[in-house]
């Protein structure tokens, strides 16, 4: 675009060359960031021999789907059971989470109260102490309770996401208190309202935070690894990661096993994504 | 006395029982997050103080020790430097990708949202399955490496990408996995930037005269997501912070984790919860992390004028 004083006719064409030159690099980008998911496919349905030949093949010899029944039968790697663990964590945190939040949300939002403020500020303090940083302390309080490699250890302190509590907040400020307004005076009280005026009303933003929490909560590690330490606490991420790091297990049945695990959540990607998006724009945004 | 009792009562519970109302609803998030954040912070300030080797309620007082052998440990003040290095890497090359993303692909006139979702989609993957393919499959190290191969195409040579330390090719891995997971997300935050840009800045722009592409760029796009830019810089300096999942699961192995690239997690992790279980340690050592990032965050506040209201 630098020569744009000549002829408009050579402008024209000069837009026309920059417009196919992006094109053209953005289809070489999305080729680039969809070459990991290929080489998850590749090497989850070669043979071994394949994965581990010098001369690189694009595509294996054969496409051996029996590496799937052969991870759900192998009994050193307990993948059914991790994904039915973190499946069991995904709902519970995700529907845990929205309860309390929302409520929280609609509380701080739309019942005046004097210290209400206070609990606001106290609630978003939280936010600017990383979750990482208290992993340590969570793990004194949590194994004091004798919560190590207990679901209710996993799931129980995930459960006060101060995030989720501040989009249903600026949430609940924009809701039109005109429905409220109408339901009080038909006598119902704060809690037969929300449930029956505000919740049904709301399903968007209950579904944009719903999706965020989930993948989370699927694909979290840190918190899984410090107290999923018996086998048959692992998630899908622990069992994945014990393998990588000690590598005794097969490299296509690693593979298998991991592009497995990120099928639930390609699923909820496919399905919801305009719902992760706006859920993705309300995080970012603080104003 | 009953009468004062019942006023008290009345106080406490407000207009319409409006107090109680109140509680009802913020009362179980508000004493679940004093529970799990609240409590383990000020119990992990106690400890900080304590000999507390596998136990949690320790009786040997040490004073300032644990904080005087942290900042003494010259692998925890290593592991400071090491966030640092991996911001500088991570926090300019994912605004750059994701801004370049956002941009070129709110300007296209067809096929917009598949370009978006396959952007989009890593964000989908955890950062174990990401290590799995990076570690296994492209910078494996071995010919059969995608890196290797394309290398060897080229007739360059073998490399042992995450064990080199001299030139420290290792950094290439562990910023490219965060770079091809986060960018998406940020570019989604981008381009409801770019939404919110007002339309006739442009026409305005074009009237007098700006051309197309950088001058309305630098003048115009640029400033007008600033906003947006301040909470990305902001999320990026945050999440390197927290920069765990990655490093863990590159680099360790049956052996340990090397003595090399290890971030303030991974140190605290093995120093907590390691061998003997040092969480007199590992508390001091949450509680300056804490310090830091409070610094840090309020620093970069007052650097980007936070709070400051837009003209």
């Amino acid at each position: 675009m630098k020569s744009a004083q000549g002829p408009r006719g050579n402008e024209d064409a000069l837009v026309r060359a920059g417009r196919a030159l992006r094109l053209v690099l953005l289809i070489a980008l999305a080729a680039l960031f969809l070459i990991p998911f290929y080489l998850l496919l590749r090497n989850g349905l070669a043979t071994e021999q394949d994965i581990t030949s010098a001369d690189w093949t694009f595509f294996p010899s054969e496409l051996k789907w029996s590496n799937l029944r052969e991870l759900f039968d192998d009994p050193a790697v307990p993948m059914a059971h991790a994904l039915l663990n973190s499946t069991l964590i995904a709902v519970a945190t995700t529907l845990g989470t929205l309860l309390l939040a929302s409520l929280a949300g609609y509380g701080l939002a739309r019942i005046p109260y004097r210290f209400a403020n206070t609990v606001f500020y106290a609630i978003l303090g939280t936010l600017m102490v990383p979750a990482a940083v208290t992993f340590v302390p969570t793990f004194v309080l949590v194994s004091s309770l004798g919560w190590v490699s207990s679901l209710r250890g996993l799931i129980v302190p995930t459960l006060f996401s101060a995030f989720a509590c501040f989009v249903f907040r600026q949430y609940f400020l924009g809701f039109p208190k005109e429905l409220e307004d109408a339901a009080h005076i038909d006598g119902l009280g704060h809690w037969r309202t929300y449930w029956r005026i505000v919740v049904p009303n709301s399903r968007p933003v209950f579904a944009a935070v719903g999706t965020i929490v989930f993948i989370g909560a699927w694909n979290a590690f840190l918190w899984p690894l410090v107290i999923g330490q018996d086998k048959d606490a692992w998630t899908v991420q622990v069992a994945l990661s014990t393998f990588l790091t000690s590598q005794t297990v097969n490299i296509h049945e690693l593979f298998v096993a991991a592009a497995v695990s990120i099928v639930p959540l390609l699923l909820v990607f496919v399905l919801l994504q305009r719902y992760i998006v706006a859920g993705v724009e309300r995080s970012g945004i603080d104003d | 006395m009953q009468r004062t009792q019942r006023s008290l009562t009345a106080r406490l519970l407000g207009p319409q029982n409006r107090n109680l109302w109140f509680w009802v609803f913020v009362g179980p998030f508000a004493i679940g997050l004093a529970l799990f954040t609240y409590v383990p912070l000020a119990w992990s300030v106690y400890l900080s103080f304590f000999d507390a080797h596998n136990t949690v309620s320790p009786t040997h007082f040490v004073g300032l020790d644990n904080y005087l052998s942290m900042l003494g440990d010259s692998a925890f003040t290593s592991s400071l430097w090491t966030f640092v290095v991996f911001t500088l890497f991570i926090v300019p090359a994912t605004y750059a990708l994701a801004l370049g993303l956002a941009l070129a692909v709110n300007r296209l006139r067809f096929a917009q949202a598949f370009f978006r979702s396959v952007f989009f989609l890593p964000a989908a993957c955890s950062y174990v399955v990401a290590a799995l393919v990076w570690k296994l499959s492209i910078f494996n190290g071995v010919r059969f490496g995608l890196a290797n191969t394309v290398l060897g195409w080229f007739g360059g040579d073998q490399t042992a990408w995450l064990s080199t330390t001299h030139p420290p090719w290792y950094w290439l891995v562990i910023v490219t996995v965060r770079l091809w997971l986060q960018a998406g997300f940020y570019m989604i935050l981008f381009l409801a930037g770019l939404q919110r840009v007002p339309i006739q800045l442009y026409e305005a722009a074009a009237v007098d005269g700006a051309r197309a592409g950088w001058q309305t760029f630098r003048h115009i796009t640029f400033p007008a997501l600033r906003a947006t830019s301040v909470a990305v810089v902001l999320l990026l300096v945050i999440n390197a912070f927290q920069a765990f999942d990655e490093f863990y699961n590159l680099l360790s192995d049956s052996r340990g984790y090397p003595p090399y690239a290890r971030p303030p997690l991974v140190y605290l992790y093995y120093t907590a919860l390691g061998q003997g279980q040092n969480l007199g340690l590992g508390s001091a050592g949450a509680v300056i992390l804490a310090l830091i990032v409070a610094v840090v965050t309020v620093a970069q506040a007052r650097w980007f004028g936070l709070g400051r209201k837009e003209a």
